[in-house]
């Protein structure tokens, strides 16, 4: 609903659970619109289909699951390396291989290392309520306009599948940049476009890497974004995103209500991650517990982003059938931690 | 005095990478001729793919989106959706097309999406140094197949005129060579016939053109020249072997 | 009468030229060009119709033809 309030016109997937949803919403959408839905013949099929359109300058989007974004990697890549927009939604279930359909943060690494060859990186956001996959994936697509790269919008199958009340905010106003640099068909006299990621002069591939490089800096000096939950005054910190912070953030109710003086910063971009709000807080708090539905993937993030010294401690549970914490279960971690915090 | 011989416009004037001898520099002009013919240059958009092709951009004087090895057919798919006014083909190799890409190949035409596919056969890996192909003959030797393919264990060569033929959604299929005149001016009307399936919106065009490869061939040009008559088109014969429009 | 140009820095020495012309007027020469190819080169005698097929046959879209 937010791809087509964002003005996309252009979808292209294949079913995978558990996000066959979007693909069956848009094939009954998106011919009303006056727009086109292919359910192509592969993940590859729909990745290469969403760089054709990007590159003439429209907005488009595809959406799978793990197998299916390991598939996409190279077309991600290659739109990356062409400096294509696109928005790229994921509902991460378990693997690795063929794994289950249960929830899993596990593909953290996947969506934020570039995942593809050749080191870039794509803006990731992660909502963890249904208002937030619908403002989020507006967002997605200004962002990946104005940044000219791909965007992904990270969720599991637990927020991909819940039922929540929200609002259909209307599309933000914002600016954003012409394209004159996508391919047209151009008329007599005016410049060739070529779209493509290959550099093979003098020095090219090099200049592309540190312009790269600087683009990501200017996102993570522009463009991140998270939540705070009373860290005022907290102690212990958790810290997770998606649906692990609903969780934590009821642990956190559960704790505070027994005078723990604990909170939730919960980071909404991943790329870029918000290491300023986490370097800030660590001066103030104790600790961090980071609660994470793998064995461990932010937590890299986390640890490279506190001040030096600060114990970032981690509860996982890797993805799988019943392997979703309970509040209680957080509540205990809480405590556990509490009493050592430095 | 007449000029009746020029280079086309919508092929620059620059220097090829192509070897001497090479049928891709043949097939580059015969399809800049249709594009002129049909005067298609100033709403085309090329799809280039991976392998000798790739550099397409340079040499044709269109837009260009450079496309994943295999994947021509897809990219294509998204351009032409989303600018069904413009002239969208995609220009591939036997490994690009009949190897990696044969999904992206089998559904577009299956789609019968509204482009033209320009395929060109030189039965080995060109850029990557003379592997075997999907379309490497029977016998043949290459840098992966030294004892000679064996279609008990490799296969027997695909003929993607003739396969692409049978789907309903492939409206024109044709197989053409450039190795002497005769064939060059056949085989010009023939691409020129399936840019027009495009601009009539007639449906999804499929043109193989065999071609040779002196270096990966180990032969000299007109050696190579001569095994596309003597060996390649009685493996894959010349013709049009679908055409729903009667073009 | 007719006659055709070379382009000798675009030629790439294939030969392709020499077997299409059906009266034998191109063939390949000596001397090298820029890039190290034997080029060919024209007998401009006088019998040359213009029929264009050393340019159609070349690759390398060297071969330029001016006819009555």
């Amino acid at each position: 609903m937010a791809a087509l309030e964002a003005g996309c016109r252009y979808y292209f997937g294949y079913p995978i659970t558990p996000q066959s949803d979007i693909p069956e919403y848009l094939s009954r959408e998106l011919p009303r619109l006056g727009g086109e839905f292919i359910q192509a013949e592969s993940e590859i099929g729909a990745i290469n289909m969403l760089l054709g359109a990007s590159a003439t300058g429209v907005r488009a989007m595809t959406s799978s699951s793990g197998p299916g974004i390991s598939l996409k990697q190279e077309g991600i890549s290659y739109m990356a390396g062409s400096e294509l927009p696109g928005v790229i939604v994921d509902i991460m279930r378990a693997g690795p291989g063929l794994g289950g359909i249960d929830a899993s943060q596990a593909d953290y690494f996947q969506a934020t290392r570039g995942g593809g060859h050749g080191g870039y990186r794509i803006i990731v956001l992660a909502p963890s309520s249904v208002q937030e996959m619908y403002d989020l994936t507006m967002l997605a697509f200004d962002l990946s306009d104005i940044y000219r790269m791909p965007a992904m919008v990270l969720a599991d199958s637990v927020i991909g599948q819940m039922k929540e009340s929200f609002t259909c905010n209307p599309r933000p106003k914002v600016a954003l940049p012409d394209k004159p640099w996508a391919v047209r068909g151009r008329a007599e006299g005016e410049p060739q476009n070529i779209v493509k990621s290959l550099y093979l002069g003098d020095g090219e591939m090099e200049a592309f890497h540190w312009k790269m490089h600087a683009r990501y800096q200017e996102l993570a000096d522009n463009e991140c974004r998270w939540e705070e939950t009373d860290t005022d005054d907290a102690e212990l910190v958790l810290t997770a995103f998606g649906s692990t912070a609903r969780i934590a953030r009821t642990a956190v109710a559960m704790a505070r209500s027994e005078g723990i003086k604990a909170g939730l910063l919960r980071p909404v971009t991943l790329f870029p991650f918000p290491k300023k709000a986490y370097a800030a807080l660590s001066e103030r708090c104790k600790c961090f517990l980071d609660v994470e539905l793998s064995t461990g993937q932010m937590i890299d993030d986390v640890r490279l982003s506190v001040a030096r010294d600060t114990e970032v401690h981690f509860y996982g549970r890797p993805p799988g059938a019943g392997s979703l914490p309970t509040p209680e279960e957080l509540l205990l971690q809480i405590k556990k931690y509490y009493r050592t915090c430095a | 005095m007449k000029n009746v011989f020029a280079r086309p416009d919508s092929l620059k004037d620059v220097q090829t990478h192509f070897c001497p001898g090479c049928h891709h520099g043949s097939v580059h002009r015969l399809v800049a001729e249709a594009l002129d013919e049909h005067d298609l240059r100033s709403r085309t958009i090329g799809v280039a793919s991976v392998g000798c092709s790739v550099f397409l951009y340079s040499y044709f004087d269109v837009d260009v989106i450079e496309s994943p090895h295999g994947r021509a057919p897809a990219v294509a798919t998204g351009a032409k959706r989303t600018r069904p006014d413009r002239i969208v083909f995609t220009y591939q190799g036997d490994g690009d097309l009949a190897a990696i890409g044969t999904s992206e190949i089998i559904h577009a035409a299956n789609r019968g999406e509204d482009i033209t596919v320009i395929f060109v056969n030189n039965t080995t890996y060109g850029m990557t140094g003379g592997q075997m192909a999907p379309t490497t003959l029977p016998g043949q030797k290459t840098s992966t197949s030294p004892y000679g393919r064996d279609i008990s264990k490799d296969g027997a060569p695909f003929r993607m005129a003739e396969l692409l033929s049978h789907l309903d959604g492939v409206a024109y299929s044709a197989r053409v060579a450039v190795n002497s005149p005769r064939n060059v001016l056949q085989a010009k009307k023939i691409i020129s016939t399936a840019f027009r399936y495009q601009v009539e919106k007639k449906g999804f065009a499929f043109i193989e053109a065999l071609a040779s490869c002196p270096t990966n061939w180990g032969m000299k040009p007109l050696e190579a020249n001569q095994r596309v008559a003597d060996e390649l088109i009685p493996y894959f014969p010349l013709g049009v072997y679908r055409n729903t429009a009667n073009l | 009468m007719s006659y055709i140009m070379i382009n000798v820095e675009r030629c790439k020495g294939c030969g392709l030229c020499t077997i299409a012309c059906p009266k034998k007027l191109v063939t390949m020469s000596d001397e090298l060009n820029n890039l190290g190819f034997s080029v060919a080169v024209f007998a401009e005698n006088g019998k040359c119709t213009g029929c264009a097929l050393c340019a159609e046959m070349c690759p390398d879209v060297a071969i330029t033809v001016f006819k009555e």
